[in-house]
């Protein structure tokens, strides 16, 4: 290979990428928005949840329950209901997401140390949401129940919960949602960069005066990949640095083990980008090929639903995408502090996936050349 | 509008999209495969979640206790001897949650109460985590109650919840991530379907050529957006198929609203897919604009997945300028909820603001060009 002859290819990628200013803006711009605007908002934790409450009883209990539900962050009280008709239709028509109904027999049954009764009507149409909720909700009440049973006498439960997060106590989303936008925008700016750059080129026709120049087709797709990874290592620093101290996700694990990683994961996802872009005739190909696999990487890597829940065959199809070695990678070097000995089964499958995706893209550049 | 030049310029865009058959893999082979894989892939309901079970010192008692644990579908408990290895199972791993009784629980339990019972998740995935806590929560609910039984007395909760759940009650994650992929995939194939097509005419100057001619530039758009508009709405029906035939989900709402809906969100992302394409006129910053701009916003944006209202408000407000925001809840409504008017004529009123505002767009901006 003759590095003088790369070094001006590489120049002149970077030039066709960087000239033109929509394109300028295209690979600089919104990467750092969408981490931004994605990071606060993909979030699994509730917020100003819109309730409602239907309040039957007279008695302070039911005032004291109802002042738990209004300091709550979680919730925000949309409306106090003077009667049940318009339940149904206020959850309907999404007003709010569940009613809280005490009923007029509250008070009393407390003080004769009954049970009390509370009715929680959700709307399930989301019910991920709904079930978190109702989560909350239940701990609201449990709260309130475990103070009133300290207060009136009651007698204790044989064995209480004492519950712990590891490795992100305050169970914040954020956390875990954000290293994981670093991935997925990482994965983005290696396709933008890669997926149509052969492509371009065959339509325009320049590729073939690319082929009437002494470099030989590695040094060719060596010069198109070099861009790759130096605009995705620099834009994935920017990212880092922005949910290290704009979003304040802790870095517990060791600097050489996220780049190794992130090396390598550039290393796989521009090798799909070359080949993509290897194999389309046209630009119009070559978008639909990367469209056709940027979808599915984001869905299948455990960005924002576990890779357990998944049926079995859809798992092993996980094991594919590069992009779910590097959420594993970045997570387990955020949060848990993970070094390059305990990831080392994360680096191999990308080392493979890159040298079987960089030998195809070969294979397709030089099949094509014929 | 001339009937006949309107009919002639539909009739050259179809050709051109049966010539090219990328055109026609995008509008029924692409929802096809993301509904089927989405469908399976995307799943929120953790199932046989592995949990380590630590007894100090085991008894009758702590059996009793992991019992609930090792019946409940939702966990696949192993036993550890030590709170050592199973701290070092959850570090690597191999266990998302350890339950952990303390040498005295025994005797707590049975004399003064209040033994503590340690729970331990990992909470790198706050949300699995919370679930899982909901899970333990639930056995150790249901083992209190065994046990006041057991000594003959009511269990004496001061206060006990019923809860109910409209619209999915065996709150099965499924059925509203379905037809909420619905809105994501189409969002995308409209936008791919034409954020290429007028930007490939201006690169490959036949838009001049189209501009020559007599027609108007309203002409030249309704002729691109009719073929498109029919080839989008061939994958929208397949997608509905597949989301009641394939994943089961049930149809409470009426066909003819679903369509009616489906018909001006695509609209909406068809508009948005020629506004990229003219504003950019170069096929490589239309490409990367319409990818930037469709998947991940109406994957995130939309609540589709992730709930609009715990987003801070500068996000929320952000949110109202994504369509696929009012077709994800139209969708989710019309197949769980069934025709609830006040929700859909909401929805429906923003999809037609949207849908106008890109083609009115679309339709100013060739118009400058044109000077």
């Amino acid at each position: 290979m003759d590095w003088y002859r790369v070094q001006a290819l590489v120049v002149k990628e970077f030039l066709a990428l960087l000239r033109n200013k929509a394109s300028r803006m295209v690979l600089i711009g919104p990467p750092v928005i969408q981490l931004v605007v994605f990071s606060y908002a993909a979030t699994f934790s509730l917020n100003n949840i819109p309730i409602a409450i239907y309040n039957e009883d007279a008695g302070g209990a039911a005032r004291q329950l109802i002042a738990r539900f209004q300091g709550s962050p979680y919730f925000s009280i949309g409306r106090m209901l003077k009667s049940g008709r318009r339940i149904k239709d206020i959850i309907s028509n999404k007003k709010v997401l569940l009613v809280l109904r005490i009923g007029p027999r509250f008070s009393r049954d407390l003080a004769l140390h009954r049970t009390a009764r509370v009715e929680v009507l959700v709307d399930g149409r989301n019910s991920n949401t709904g079930l978190i909720a109702l989560n909350t909700v239940d701990a609201v009440i449990q709260a309130f129940s475990v103070h009133w049973a300290d207060t009136h006498g009651s007698r204790a439960a044989p064995a209480v919960l004492v519950t712990r997060a590891w490795f992100n106590p305050n169970l914040r989303s954020r956390w875990f949602i954000v290293p994981g936008v670093v991935g997925l925008l990482t994965l983005v700016v290696a396709l933008l960069v890669t997926g149509l750059s052969v492509a371009r080129e065959r339509e325009a026709g320049t590729f073939d005066q690319l082929l009437v120049t002494p470099l030989g087709p590695w040094e060719i797709l060596f010069g198109k990949a070099l861009p790759g990874f130096l605009i995705g290592g620099l834009e994935a620093t920017l990212i880092i640095v922005v949910a290290i101290l704009w979003f304040r996700v802790p870095f517990m694990g060791s600097v050489l083990a996220l780049y190794l990683g992130l090396f390598l994961f550039l290393l796989a996802a521009i090798g799909v980008g070359l080949a993509i872009s290897s194999a389309s005739a046209t630009q119009q190909q070559g978008l639909l090929g990367v469209f056709l696999f940027l979808v599915p990487a984001v869905i299948l890597s455990g960005f924002a639903t576990p890779i357990a829940n998944m049926p079995l065959p859809v798992q092993y199809l996980t094991y594919l995408n590069p992009l779910r070695y590097f959420l594993i990678i970045l997570r387990g070097v955020f949060l848990e502090g993970d070094g390059i000995a305990i990831l080392w089964a994360q680096y191999i499958p990308l080392v493979a996936i890159g040298l079987v995706t960089m030998t195809l893209a070969t294979w397709l550049f030089r099949r094509r050349l014929t | 509008m001339n009937r006949q030049r309107l009919r002639g310029l539909i009739r050259k865009e179809a050709l051109q999209i049966l010539r090219d058959p990328s055109s026609i893999a995008i509008a029924f082979i692409m929802p096809f495969v993301l509904l089927l894989l989405f469908g399976y892939g995307v799943s929120l309901d953790a199932r046989h979640v592995p949990i380590a079970l630590v007894a100090a010192h085991p008894t009758a008692q702590t059996s009793g206790f992991f019992s609930g644990f090792q019946q409940s579908p939702y966990f696949r408990p192993r036993a550890y001897a030590d709170i050592g290895a199973a701290r070092q199972a959850l570090m690597s791993g191999r266990v998302d949650a350890i339950i952990w009784l303390r040498s005295d629980f025994t005797r707590r339990a049975l004399s003064g109460g209040s033994a503590p019972i340690g729970v331990i998740a990992n909470g790198v995935n706050a949300n699995n985590a919370r679930i899982i806590e909901g899970y333990v929560q639930g056995v150790w609910a249901s083992w209190l109650a065994a046990q006041a039984r057991e000594r003959g007395e009511s269990l004496v909760v001061p206060v006990d919840v019923r809860s109910r759940v409209w619209f999915n009650p065996a709150l099965r994650s499924h059925d509203y991530l379905v037809p909420g992929l619905i809105a994501v995939v189409m969002t995308l194939i409209g936008a791919l379907l034409t954020a290429l097509v007028v930007a490939r005419e201006w690169e490959r100057g036949t838009m001049e050529a189209l501009i020559a001619s007599p027609a108007t530039i309203a002409e030249i758009l309704v002729g691109k957006l009719v073929p498109y508009f029919f080839l989008g709405m061939g994958g929208m029906g397949l997608t509905v198929v597949m989301a009641v035939v394939v994943f089961a989900v049930p149809l409470v709402g009426s066909l003819w609203v679903l369509f009616l809906c489906a018909a001006l969100f695509l609209l909406t992302a068809l508009g948005m897919g020629l506004l990229i394409s003219t504003i950019a006129r170069n096929q490589f910053v239309a490409g990367m604009i319409a990818l930037v701009t469709t998947y991940l916003p109406a994957f995130i944006l939309s609540g589709f997945i992730f709930d609009i209202h715990s987003m801070p408000w500068p996000i929320r407000i952000l949110t109202h300028i994504i369509a696929a925001r009012y077709f994800v809840s139209t969708l989710q409504t019309l197949f769980l909820a069934g025709d609830v008017w006040p929700v859909i004529a909401r929805n429906m009123a923003a999809l037609a603001v949207i849908a106008v505002f890109f083609l009115v767009a679309v339709a100013r901006i060739s118009h400058k060009r044109l000077d």
